[in-house]
């Protein structure tokens, strides 16, 4: 700042505290109509959501996708293709935009086929998070450039949804270590899949045993208890948490019961119907999802999620000197000016490890 | 299977490290991402159409942040015209005309309609327009904009941060007052506007609008107008994009600058009371829209384009003050050799080579304070040396004095002896004469008396 300038006075450095006015209006002001600025934005600005879905082959994960958003993402691997099955876990995503009444939804499915199908499976969650972290890496690199796109692409995952096989048991080891580490990156909702499997008492057994698990071992799913807002939130998001996990059933095909056209699964004793609340709960997933709590599962990835990886990325790229540890921010790794030896960084980062910037 | 492999997008990730891909994978996969993706049609109701209810409802709960600077010369209206404007009576006392520098008062308010809350800030240049000599007058208002910018910059840049619930005190829109002279601009309202012009957007209003009668009005906005365009002052503009408010907002972008009056008093007109001012020759009322622009804006400003004032001032103003800002502090995008550098590494070099800098520099002052301890003391030392001979030469005069003065007290010791001496002896002597001559001056006395006789 020039020094020659007239600093400005304190009085005009920071607004005053504030004051409440009164709600009684001497007539129309027209702050509401803010709200219909904000839809029309919305609309034509579009949203964006991104799903991962994980569990073993054959828990009916392609076909729950299908089921939540009514079309074919992609068609379901049946047994008895010759799909070889994956040495190494893979992630495929798929990206499609689909609109309902002028609303435009990007939506992008991750799927990981191989996850906890081989023999040894040990550290099989670390390509997911690894996955989950780049693209927090993705993001925060676009943010901190300095000329920026007007909207950063949002590839970040918004929830996981975990399937649970239906022992009726209790959570295995690989679900409980899945679980903790991947509640603390990402939005975990917990589901019991190919619920059909089970009666309705071995179902309510099942859940509680889980819910007793993920206490034991302080797991904490979406909805997270500590992200309530206010009371109403607490009131609505306790229902949830008493149900969670959901026992799910999804089916892709169509059946004719009592002369409506239901999508089910046919079996020999009866259809099973997927919206049918006294049959399986996947109407309440997809409310959870979709109806309710979209908006939600975005900002808690963006505003925890995302701010706790950048808090962790921000402050380790000071302390550590580029040795194996550091990843490789720029894609091609090219001569930088003279960088002195590594004890002289580690002193002076640690000098400046707590300044901001 | 050729097909299905690809219309898939595949990552490769292997179990053991989590270290990121190679760059020909991150480049791979931003070209496959670059397709525009499939659109899918649903078989029946998803219902993510509640999606911007979703959001609508997350804004209400976190509620809105709104921040005017009112610009204007003193006495020119601006504190009435927010009243009449949010229809409640923000603050009670006139300015006074006699600041010696214009300074910026801020002030928040929360207010309330329906269920939207909102947090309103405004913002008044106290002062500006009154001092005889006008040129630093403008810069305590551009200093206060760059500083909710920097503000609002040093929060993005921390490592721990709250950006959601971050008070927002970035300057949204700015009415920009002039005064009705029916003329043209003045100097200072072109130097200020073109100043403020790419930090946050301007709306010129025309203020005491019933000053200026219908037809001078028209000239008059057609000339300011040219004015600023001749100018090259930008003003914000109303968008016209979307097809909702386009159209009424190509019309109002027309109207611009609005002359608008400004009352909070209400007078009975008919028979309801509404806000206007009374003359002896008639009432003007605030919200006719044949008397001035106050309705229209009202309409733009609030209803209409609040949010996209927001907009604007965050991706565009303050865009531009971040680039600007970081491009002085050295960070580029771009290195040396046209690959993409990030900010982190720009950060690490700019580092190492600032604290290379403050090592070089405490090297040299060291140096040069060793030098100076030097000097001084030579110096010193210099300076003892000649009080050492000094003291040396005194001492000997010193010494030679007192031996002179021994000398010269012997001497006179000697006379002294010498005369005591010689006292002694002529006491001596006239005793005895004295003893003969007292008896001569007693014969001499007889005689004497004798004659007498």
């Amino acid at each position: 700042m020039d020094p020659l300038r007239q600093s400005p006075s304190p009085s005009s450095s920071r607004a005053s505290s504030p004051r409440t006015l009164s709600c009684e209006r001497l007539g129309y002001v027209g702050i509401e109509a803010v709200l219909d600025q904000l839809k029309i934005k919305a609309m034509k600005m579009g949203f964006e959501f991104n799903i991962m879905v994980v569990g073993q082959s054959g828990l009916g994960k392609s076909t729950m996708v299908n089921t939540l958003f009514k079309s074919k993402m992609w068609r379901s691997t049946m047994p008895g293709l010759r799909v070889p099955m994956p040495q190494t876990l893979q992630l495929h995503s798929m990206t499609h935009v689909i609109e309902e009444n002028g609303v435009k939804l990007k939506l992008t499915v991750t799927d990981t086929p191989g996850f906890g199908d081989q023999i040894n499976n040990d550290k099989c969650w670390d390509p997911i998070l690894g996955y989950i972290n780049e693209q927090y890496e993705r993001y925060l690199q676009e943010e901190i450039l300095i000329t920026r796109q007007r909207h950063i692409p949002d590839t970040r995952v918004h929830c996981c949804i975990y399937f649970v096989p239906p022992t009726g048991h209790c959570l295995r080891p690989l679900d409980l270590e899945f679980l903790q580490r991947l509640c603390r990156a990402v939005n975990v909702v917990p589901v019991i899949a190919r619920a059909d499997s089970l009666t309705i008492e071995e179902r309510e057994a099942f859940r509680h045993r889980i819910q007793d698990d993920l206490k034991t071992h302080s797991i904490e799913v979406y909805p997270q208890k500590c992200f309530d807002e206010d009371v109403s939130d607490k009131i609505l998001n306790s229902k949830i948490r008493e149900r969670i996990p959901f026992a799910v059933v999804g089916a892709d095909r169509e059946h004719m019961v009592n002369g409506r056209c239901v999508l089910g699964r046919k079996t020999k004793w009866g259809i099973i119907e997927v919206e049918n609340m006294a049959h399986c709960e996947f109407p309440l997933l997809r409310d959870l999802l979709i109806r309710s709590h979209l908006q939600d599962l975005k900002d808690i990835t963006h505003n925890v999620h995302y701010e706790n990886y950048r808090i962790f990325r921000l402050k380790e790229s000071h302390a550590l000197p580029r040795g194996p540890g550091w990843v490789n921010l720029a894609p091609a790794s090219h001569g930088l000016p003279a960088s002195p030896g590594p004890a002289k960084v580690c002193r002076w980062a640690e000098d400046t490890s707590d300044k901001d910037f | 299977m050729a097909s299905e492999v690809a219309r898939h997008l595949l990552f490769q990730s292997h179990i053991t490290t989590k270290t990121a891909q190679t760059s020909s994978q991150v480049s791979d996969h931003e070209q496959k991402q670059k397709e525009s993706p499939r659109s899918l049609t649903m078989s029946g109701h998803v219902g993510f159409e509640s999606l911007p209810d979703q959001l609508v409802n997350r804004s209400i709960q976190q509620g809105f942040c709104f921040n005017i600077l009112c610009v204007g010369e003193t006495g020119i209206g601006k504190s009435t015209l927010i009243d009449t404007l949010f229809n409640t009576n923000f603050e009670d006392h006139e300015s006074s005309h006699f600041y010696p520098h214009v300074r910026l008062k801020a002030q928040t308010y929360e207010l309330q309609e329906s269920n939207v809350r909102l947090k309103l800030t405004i913002v008044n240049t106290v002062g500006f327009g009154d001092q005889i000599n006008k040129e630093e007058s403008y810069q305590p208002i551009v200093d206060y904009i760059d500083a909710q910018f920097e503000a609002y910059l040093q929060e993005e840049l921390k490592i721990k941060r709250s950006l959601f619930n971050y008070h927002d005190s970035r300057i949204h829109v700015c009415l920009y007052f002039i005064s009705p002279t029916g003329h043209s601009l003045k100097t200072l309202d072109l130097l200020t506007m073109k100043s403020l012009d790419s930090k946050v957007n301007i709306i010129p209003v025309i203020a005491k609008a019933d000053a200026i009668s219908k037809t001078e009005l028209q000239k008059f906005k057609i000339k300011l107008m040219s004015e600023l365009v001749s100018n090259g002052v930008q003003i914000y503009h109303f968008p016209t994009d979307d097809e909702t408010i386009a159209k009424i907002n190509a019309s109002m972008n027309g109207h611009l600058p609005f002359a608008v009056v400004g009352s909070t008093d209400e007078v009975k007109v008919g028979n309801k009371m509404v806000k206007a001012r009374q003359y002896p020759w008639g009432v003007v009322q605030v919200e006719n829209e044949n008397h001035c622009d106050f309705v229209k804006l009202r309409e733009m400003l609030i209803c209409t384009n609040m949010e996209d004032l927001r907009d604007q001032t965050h991706t565009r103003h303050y865009e531009l003050y971040r680039r600007r800002k970081l491009e002085e502090m050295g960070f580029m995008d771009v290195g040396p050799e046209n690959q993409p550098l990030s900010l982190q590494e720009t950060y690490e070099a700019k580092r190492h080579e600032f604290y290379g800098e403050r090592q070089r520099k405490e090297e040299e002052m060291k140096q040069l304070f060793v030098q100076r301890v030097k000097e001084k003391e030579a110096i010193l030392k210099e300076a003892e040396r000649e009080l050492q001979a000094k003291f040396e030469h005194l001492k000997r005069v010193h010494q030679e004095e007192k031996l002179r003065l021994e000398e010269k007290r012997r001497l006179l010791e000697e006379e002294i002896i010498a005369f005591s001496k010689k006292k002694a002896t002529s006491e001596i002597y006239q005793n005895q004469t004295f003893m003969t001559a007292g008896s001569n001056l007693r014969k001499d006395k007889d005689r004497k008396n004798s004659n007498f006789m």
